[in-house]
């Protein structure tokens, strides 16, 4: 007999609950019953609150336990489960488990089904398809795909890529670059990490696309230094590629040429705007550059540079596979394709969920991820990171479209969504709002340098009874100025999260003399 | 005015000198080099030292204060060795709206100290993070380089004596 294959995520936030030691217990619990076991450490399936989800493959297919401890290792062999056994952990077959069953992934279809460093899974699960589509394209035509497929920077911006790479492909230079922004800062995001270290070859082939359509032959990915499992992933898929031809000077016999190279921030949150992130990667201060002039005409190095986010590189393989069409065909109004929504905070189901645009804030939160992790009343909802706005349970039913999320003054973003119970503070947000632009401003432009500081002042002398109406109006003020004062989305948006929870949640202002009593 | 030569400043043989110098060597010609070496750097020693500096300024053809810009305006550079172990604790929305902020508290009375701070017996630095990518499983804390989710006031205090004991 043949040895059991047993999956146990090496993703981060499972490693984060224990899958190691899940693992390792696998192991020792198969070697003292003398059973066969062979373990392969995948992506994360992105049911974050199943982890460490193990899987154990069965002739009726992958067979899911969730929230696997070591300490749960020996019950689970005891029950029979290297031959997928009913257990009290047992969820059945994974791909019939309805949270994922109900999504549509495209980015994420590999990820958590395969060993993310074997190239030859990648390549039976499709691929490298997209490249080699790519490769038999000119790079006019390479651009009009993308362009066609309706696809936008998926970082938070929401541009057109497909218009970005048009004007780099227009620019004339002896060098361009391509660069993914990997510095994933939203709070309530990990979209990003998740796919660099569950199927990382997907990244380098939407740079290699991205590389061949522009005609830029050096890339580089950005990424955080808080992220160091999908440093190790990134840098290891590269070698790879490298020595299998689909990275370096002759593109699988193309003649092609494209480099890739990860380099490491340094914590700073203002390196995911993108100038900052150049400024950065050119080894200065992460300080915002003027636009004009563009990025894909004067970006890194003074040359030519199309900038774009994980999610939206990793979306091109499979738009030059299928076909624009076959993308364009999801989502609703100009939100074309899918949006890989991350479901976090205090939630009862927190994971990833991939899905069409259209689907209603009510439906996330509720449907897929079953209420509050506290169990009590859901109060407020951020979307889009630290810079995006709270929505109050009154607006749960907007769909998710980035036209929809602007016309209630919010914003998609990244697609991440933080969930708040009705214990959180709306005031003490709002003054962690600006605290966190004062501490990640890059101090280039001044409403967004002291402006976040005077903020947090006035929300202290608002919250402390000193002449409340005039505090309030100074914050409208202030607010003003910096949404039309400031160079860039820090200081530009802060007031979103501020706004929206003053508007929202004006009870929360009221002047208190001790912390506002608690249910 | 009289001028110190740069490379005088740290102790001719000293091992500070010897990554500092390393890093510079290997990493230079890179395009935009100067915060690959700045990592190599902490990554040897746990910090960049004042006084490497000069030095880097002078291999990489930059003014000390191009330098010293470029290490103050990153939260993760530091110019104080730390202690044996890092401890950062994520700060952002989603773990606060799981009880960061508790878990905060609790650390800095635990260990006697504030954000940015080592303990008195050099065992433990304890730093502010915003967001480690691990938001629906928070509270989060990144011990060195590895992370932890659901960490709890009972968890930190086992993460806290695992890190002190001695390997």
């Amino acid at each position: 007999m043949s040895a059991t294959i047993i999956y146990v995520p090496g993703d981060a936030a499972a490693l984060s609950v224990g899958a190691d030691a899940t693992a390792a217990a696998i192991l020792a619990e198969a070697g003292r019953r003398g059973e066969e076991v062979q373990i392969v450490r995948n992506g994360s399936r992105g049911m974050l609150w199943l982890e460490p989800l193990v899987e154990v493959v069965t002739a009726a297919g992958r067979i899911a336990y969730g929230r696997v401890g070591a300490a749960e290792v020996p019950g689970l062999f005891a029950a029979g489960f290297a031959r997928g056994a009913p257990h009290p952990l047992c969820l059945g077959e994974t791909a019939r488990i309805p949270y994922l069953q109900n999504q549509e992934r495209l980015c994420f279809a590999r990820v958590g089904l395969i060993d993310p460093q074997n190239l030859e899974e990648y390549l039976h699960h499709g691929g490298f398809r997209g490249l080699r589509a790519a490769l038999a394209m000119e790079p006019a035509a390479i651009v009009d795909c993308v362009t066609a497929s309706g696809l936008r920077g998926r970082g938070g911006a929401a541009f057109p890529a497909g218009i970005k790479w048009k004007t780099a492909l227009g620019a004339a230079a002896d060098r361009k670059y391509v660069v993914c922004n990997a510095d994933e800062g939203d709070s309530g995001t990990f979209s990003d990490r998740m796919l660099m270290e569950g199927d990382p070859f997907t990244l380098i082939e939407g740079m290699t696309i991205a590389g061949l359509a522009v005609g830029a032959t050096q890339g580089y990915i950005y990424l955080r230094f808080e992220y160091p499992h999908a440093r190790r992933a990134l840098q290891s898929a590269i070698a790879t590629a490298r020595a299998r031809g689909y990275l370096g000077e002759d593109i699988q016999g193309s003649g092609r040429r494209f480099e890739l190279e990860v380099r490491i921030g340094a914590g700073a949150y203002i390196c995911g705007e993108e100038t900052s992130l150049l400024e950065s990667l050119e080894g200065r201060r992460g300080q915002v550059r003027v636009k004009p002039p563009l990025p894909a005409i004067t970006g890194l190095f003074g040359k030519p540079t199309v900038i774009n986010n994980v999610i939206t590189l990793a979306s091109v393989p499979i738009i030059l596979d299928r076909g624009a069409e076959h993308y364009r065909d999801f989502g609703m109004g100009r939100s074309r394709g899918t949006l890989p929504v991350q479901l976090t905070g205090n939630i009862k189901q927190g994971g990833l969920v991939e899905k069409a645009f259209g689907l209603s804030l009510r439906e996330l939160l509720y449907d897929f991820g079953g209420g509050s992790r506290s169990g009590r009343p859901i109060r407020a909802v951020q979307v889009g990171g630290p810079l995006g706005a709270y929505l109050p349970e009154s607006q749960f039913d907007t769909k998710l479209d980035y036209e929809a999320f602007a016309d209630i003054g919010g914003m998609l973003g990244h697609g991440g969504i933080v969930v708040f119970d009705d214990t959180v503070d709306m005031a003490a947000q709002a003054r962690y709002a600006f605290e966190f632009c004062a501490l990640e401003s890059c101090g280039k432009c001044t409403p967004c340098r002291l402006g976040s500081t005077r903020g947090v002042e006035v929300i202290d002398r608002l919250l402390a009874g000193e002449e409340p109406a005039k505090q309030q109006a100074l914050l409208h003020d202030l607010c003003e100025t910096m949404t039309y004062g400031s160079l860039c989305a820090l200081g530009g948006l802060t007031p979103y999260p501020v706004r929206s929870a003053l508007r929202h949640f004006p009870e929360d202002f009221r002047v208190r003399r001790t912390a506002r009593a608690r249910a | 005015m009289t001028t110190q030569s740069p490379r005088r400043v740290i102790p001719k043989r000293s091992f500070e000198r010897e990554e500092t110098l390393r890093a510079c060597a290997e990493l230079k010609a890179l395009p935009g080099a100067l915060l690959p070496i700045l990592h190599a750097i902490q990554d040897a020693l746990g910090y960049v030292p004042k006084d490497a500096v000069p030095l880097i300024a002078h291999e990489l053809n930059l003014s000390r204060a191009e330098v010293h810009g470029v290490i103050s305006f990153y939260h993760y550079f530091r110019s104080e060795k730390p202690g044996a172990c890092v401890m950062r604790i994520c700060r952002a929305e989603a773990c606060q709206a799981v009880g960061a902020a508790a878990l905060e508290a609790h650390a800095k009375q635990r260990l006697g100290i504030d954000l940015h701070q080592t303990s008195a017996d050099g065992a433990i630095t304890l730093e502010a993070v915003y967001c480690l990518g691990n938001c629906a499983l928070g509270p989060s804390v990144m011990v060195d380089e590895r992370l932890e989710g659901r960490v709890d006031a009972g968890r930190f205090d086992e993460l806290l004596a695992a890190a002190r004991k001695p390997e």
